[in-house]
């Protein structure tokens, strides 16, 4: 399905860690942005949920953050770079059910340790890297058919 | 009705051993906050939820609750398994969704 | 299956009304972690849990879920029903526990979420 234009549209926002009154706003602001585009639901459903995700891994776990996006005919990249304390052991992070997180933060809804593997499910493409003490980087691309 | 009765009729998966499955179970409660557990289950009552943390073996302990069925095919790891025998909490598995179980069960204890 | 309706089955108090007559509901999803939600849930759902601060709505918007039931009679803050005013998801809350709630919808022949 093609989007409502040919240019390329970028676009980020700011995140600010431990802050749950507007955590997913910036994932709300993409989904709205992918459905004035004439993005496809199921795309647009999975790039939301991905993203989501990916903001609420920044505001539980590290002090700041950024959502960068890039919007082409053929693919919607996102980028979320954070200043936290990064993952030590990526392969077990990813792992369905393991999460780091403390009790105060499962008692509001997250750490379910579904996170990551969410992430990926959503996304063609994923990578993640991470440097224990400094932070985390996530990069998606969901592919437009 | 007896937790086994229920692992039977839910085609449940038991994931410890040697914990007796012989409880009468009183009720069920349907959670996945550990204060929620903690503040309104009842003594015997058995647990649906997805956590598989270790907390949820303490929780079901203090509570003195039949069991925990963890819900959506999720899987505790072995830590988990071995402290819930130890403490003679049984923990089934299954790979229906929580409002599913609580349906069935709603409808085979009313 | 329309909100009235949804009100009878769980003796609910409509928080957030709905526009639409009829809600267009075709499965039900109990879970107080979010992350379940988004990655089991399938749109057109109707979620009941018992967590009622704002970002249940974010989350619900994100996941494509028509309507929420918060139980044991846990009244929202008037932040979360701002923002579910805004998203247009509609809110009940009903006395009975998750148990209850849920069983009582399953009796309606409501299929749970199951989307790997």
């Amino acid at each position: 399905m093609p989007l409502n234009t040919d240019k390329t549209i970028e676009g980020s926002f700011q995140l600010i860690g431990g802050d749950f009154s507007i955590a997913g706003e910036s994932s709300a602001q993409l989904k709205k942005i992918l459905t004035d585009l004439g993005v496809a639901e199921d795309i647009i459903r999975r790039a939301s949920i991905a993203t989501f995700e990916a903001e609420m891994n920044v505001i539980i776990y590290a002090a700041a953050g950024t959502l960068s996006y890039t919007i082409t005919p053929q693919q919607i990249r996102i980028v979320l770079v954070d200043m936290g304390p990064g993952i030590k052991d990526i392969e077990q992070a990813m792992k369905e059910g393991f999460s780091t997180a403390p009790d105060w933060v499962r008692e509001m809804g997250w750490g379910a340790g579904m996170g990551l593997p969410n992430m990926k499910k959503n996304s063609d493409e994923f990578n993640l890297d991470s440097v224990v003490g400094e932070g985390t980087t996530v990069e998606m691309a969901i592919n437009l058919p | 009705m007896k937790l086994n009765e229920i692992i039977e009729k839910l085609s449940l998966d038991v994931k410890t051993v040697n914990v007796g499955l012989q409880k009468e179970v009183t009720g069920v409660y349907v959670s996945d906050l550990l204060s929620d557990v903690m503040a309104n289950s009842q003594d015997g009552n058995i647990w649906i939820t997805l956590q598989t943390h270790l907390n949820i073996v303490a929780v079901a302990g203090l509570k003195k609750l039949s069991g925990i069925i963890i819900v959506n095919n999720r899987h505790p790891e072995k830590e988990i398994t071995e402290k819930a025998e130890s403490d003679k909490i049984a923990i089934m598995t299954t790979s229906l969704p929580a409002f599913e179980v609580a349906g069935k069960l709603y409808q085979m204890l009313s | 299956m329309t909100i009235k309706e949804l009100e009878n089955i769980l003796q609910a108090k409509i928080v957030v009304d709905s526009d639409n007559l009829d809600l267009n509901i075709d499965s039900a999803c109990s879970a107080d972690m979010m992350s379940s939600v988004l990655y089991y849930h399938t749109a057109n759902s109707l979620l009941i849990t018992s967590l009622t601060q704002p970002h249940v709505i974010r989350t619900a918007e994100i996941a494509g879920i028509s309507i929420i039931v918060f139980v044991l009679d846990k009244q929202p803050e008037q932040t979360t029903i701002d923002l579910a005013k805004e998203k247009k998801i509609p809110i009940l809350v009903t006395p009975y526990c998750m148990y209850t709630a849920s069983g009582k919808l399953f009796e309606t022949g409501l299929p749970g979420c199951l989307n790997k």
